[in-house]
């Protein structure tokens, strides 16, 4: 028993040791997101960013002598799992997370991670609860789903002018937020939903539902919700022989959506991130990813490299990592990132949206509407 | 035709398409239950990897250049069938064969690690994202007038029931007439007896599981090209709703399975056609609380007889 304490002791102690050894020189980056389930390809589009921009601070030089490293963890986009996310990261000591990316895990995760002191930046979570909270240690380098939703609401209502409208969701904090933001911002323009309804995420039959929309005449339908569940409604719909035009969020852009849905999916209106990769300022970023063999135009990729970008400002200004001090420097100075200028209002909002309405194309490319 | 009454025949046919999948699923997890008293719930994975055999199989065939769509449907489920026959004999032979004779609790929770490990085993060897087909089977009939509503029946969904409805009766007389189906009874009533008299009980429990894995596997086929889509995660919630189906109709009953199967699609399909669908899975599952309140051993099951 004795021998078993001491052993212990002595793995506690390494273990001790090689941690705050790793600290001196290097600086973990969690980088929290779905690596795998249904949606791992926005974490893909993540980690992308996040590393490239990594890569390009070490090569040249690091921070105050530091490296970074990216450490990857996996929450699915399921709630329970980004909690535990959350615990480990709190566990493994680290300071500084990028993440998470779905709404729903980014909410329960912030609230851990202002507890612990961990400064956090999610590339990808627009629900607006996330910053209502009065938390001092949470950002994001995107807009919110208000102003995504008015945005789609405004195109709705001024561009497309439907006769019937149906608003669909997949019943999850974004989804249905999304949703709830477009109807509502409609009915206040004059144009009522004539079906606002949920369906079940991981669902495969939407028969049902796509009689129930063929049947009341509905000639547009906004669905807020991931492209797993609107790809099949779209592929449905066209078997059916139910042509209404769809409209959808970023999580509907990836060229995913386009695999599942064929040519279905041509046409669909989104709302996204403007396509950074495109602004000549980023065009060395945007080889240095392509170099790599990875895609750079995924709508977080430079929301997420912005991230990192906003935490090596605000460790050099600061002069050290202390997750309060940099929180405190985003939130005063405006800083020219990947993505723009990024400046802040109380509630780690970003001061200006930056949402496009595109159209998707079968090929799984997109073009800006005007 | 008033448009209330298409829309209504439109949402059946919906139903019951809906409900054959269900079934097709149900009746491996019934045979499994009524041979040997567990339910395989590994069951729902056996499925799912049918699903991506199917779709390797259909890609590789077009890939290299393959254009007769009777013979790729065929290949592939030739293919399915034995991959997930394999499968299937084998979560028998490691998840349920060591532990014949203990506690009935040990190989359930033994198909349930093996449900997982399935899972995570396909999430590693195929990536955990959704894998897509292009629609192969198109076209159907339409009628009723297109300027009130039109009812759609589409070729695949034709398929499914045929299907559905084809296994079902061959499944039934294999185990009514057939020499292996009347051991396959006899274990069912007894296994210790059966043994004793000189049947091979190993090889017949074995064969229930081949048979399962087989018909799941003709479920992965048909749905992965129904729906187009596969992941992973597909078989856990297949499993669930057909775990559900064989409950409702009576867990053991081969004809139970497809009722249950049917009122439950039929079910879900209606509710979201005069409902919010939001509320589907409520009345479905509430439906089948009341059944079970009222008939517990389901529909068409057999009441239990304690076994003195």
């Amino acid at each position: 028993m004795k021998t078993i304490k001491t052993t212990l002791k002595a793995v506690a102690l390494a273990v001790m040791a090689t941690t705050s050894l790793a600290h001196a020189d290097t600086l973990k980056i969690g980088l929290a997101g779905p690596a795998t389930g249904p949606v791992a390809q926005y974490g893909d589009m993540q980690k992308i960013g996040v590393m490239a921009a990594i890569d390009d601070i070490n090569k040249a030089g690091g921070i105050n002598g530091m490296q970074l490293e990216g450490v990857i963890y996996d929450d699915a986009c399921d709630p329970k799992q980004a909690v535990a996310v959350a615990n480990k990261i709190v566990n493994d000591g680290i300071q500084h997370v990028v993440g998470h990316l779905c709404s729903s895990s980014t909410e329960p995760a912030s609230d851990i991670y202002e507890e612990e002191g961990i400064l956090m930046i999610t590339a990808a979570s627009t629900s607006p609860s996330i910053t209502e909270k009065g938390h001092q240690l949470i950002f994001r380098t995107i807009g919110l789903d208000s102003l995504q939703g008015t945005l789609a609401a405004e195109h709705i209502q001024n561009t497309v002018k439907p006769a019937r409208l149906a608003v669909i969701h997949d019943k999850q904090q974004y989804g249905e937020g999304l949703a709830t933001t477009v109807k509502n911002a409609l009915d206040k323009a004059g144009t009522k939903a004539v079906l606002f309804e949920g369906v079940t995420a991981g669902d495969k039959d939407f028969s049902a539902l796509i009689a129930k929309l063929k049947k009341a005449n509905v000639d547009f339908v906004y669905y807020g919700g991931y492209h797993p569940e609107l790809g099949l409604i779209l592929r449905q719909s066209r078997e059916k022989g139910f042509t209404a035009q769809f409209m959808g969020p970023e999580g509907v852009v990836n060229s995913d959506l386009a695999k599942i849905a064929g040519a279905a999916s041509e046409g669909v209106l989104a709302t996204a991130p403007k396509s950074f990769d495109q602004n000549p300022v980023n065009q060395a970023r945007v080889d240095g990813i392509k170099a790599k063999g990875e895609d750079p135009t995924g709508p977080f990729v430079f929301t997420a490299y912005a991230a990192v970008e906003l935490m090596k400002d605000a460790i050099v200004k600061t002069g050290g990592t202390d997750p309060e001090k940099m929180a405190e420097h985003i939130r005063a100075n405006p800083l020219e990132t990947a993505i723009g200028k990024v400046s802040y209002d109380q509630k780690g909002d970003l001061n200006e949206s930056t949402f496009q309405v595109y159209t998707l194309h079968q090929d799984g490319s997109k073009t800006a509407v005007k | 035709m008033t448009e209330t009454f298409l829309y209504l025949i439109q949402q059946l046919i919906n139903g019951l398409t809906i409900g054959s999948t269900y079934a097709l699923i149900a009746i491996g997890y019934t045979m499994v239950y009524g041979i040997i008293g567990m339910i395989n719930f590994a069951h729902g994975e056996i499925y799912m990897i049918g699903s991506y055999v199917t779709f390797i199989v259909i890609a590789g065939l077009l890939g290299m250049g393959m254009v007769s769509l009777p013979v790729i449907l065929l290949v592939a489920l030739i293919v399915a069938v034995v991959m997930a026959s394999t499968y299937g004999w084998t979560v028998e032979r490691v998840a349920y064969r060591p532990l014949r004779g203990s506690n009935r609790l040990i190989p359930l929770i033994s198909a349930i690690g093996m449900s997982i490990f399935l899972q995570n085993f396909v999430v590693l060897a195929q990536g955990s994202r959704d894998v897509a087909l292009p629609p192969q089977i198109t076209g159907g009939w339409t009628f009723g007038d297109p300027s009130v509503f039109e009812v759609s029946f589409s070729y695949m969904q034709a398929l499914i029931w045929f299907t559905t409805f084809a296994t079902m009766t061959a499944l039934t007389l294999f185990i009514s007439k057939s020499r292996m189906g009347r051991a396959c009874r006899a274990c069912s009533e007894d296994l210790g007896m059966t043994n004793l008299l000189g049947v091979d009980t190993n090889r017949t429990i074995a064969l229930t599981f081949i048979i399962g894995a087989a018909l799941a596997a003709v479920a992965g086929l048909l749905l992965g090209l129904y729906y187009g889509v596969v992941n992973p995660f597909v078989g856990f919630i297949a499993g669930l709703k057909a775990f559900t189906a064989a409950v409702l109709g009576g867990i053991g009953s081969i004809p139970g399975a497809v009722l249950g199967g049917l009122i439950l699609g039929v079910t879900e399909a209606l509710t979201s056609a005069y409902f919010p669908s939001e509320y589907k899975d409520v009345v479905s599952f509430g439906l089948l609380v009341l059944i079970l309140l009222f008939r517990p051993s389901g529909l068409l099951g057999k009441p239990e007889v304690e076994k003195v």
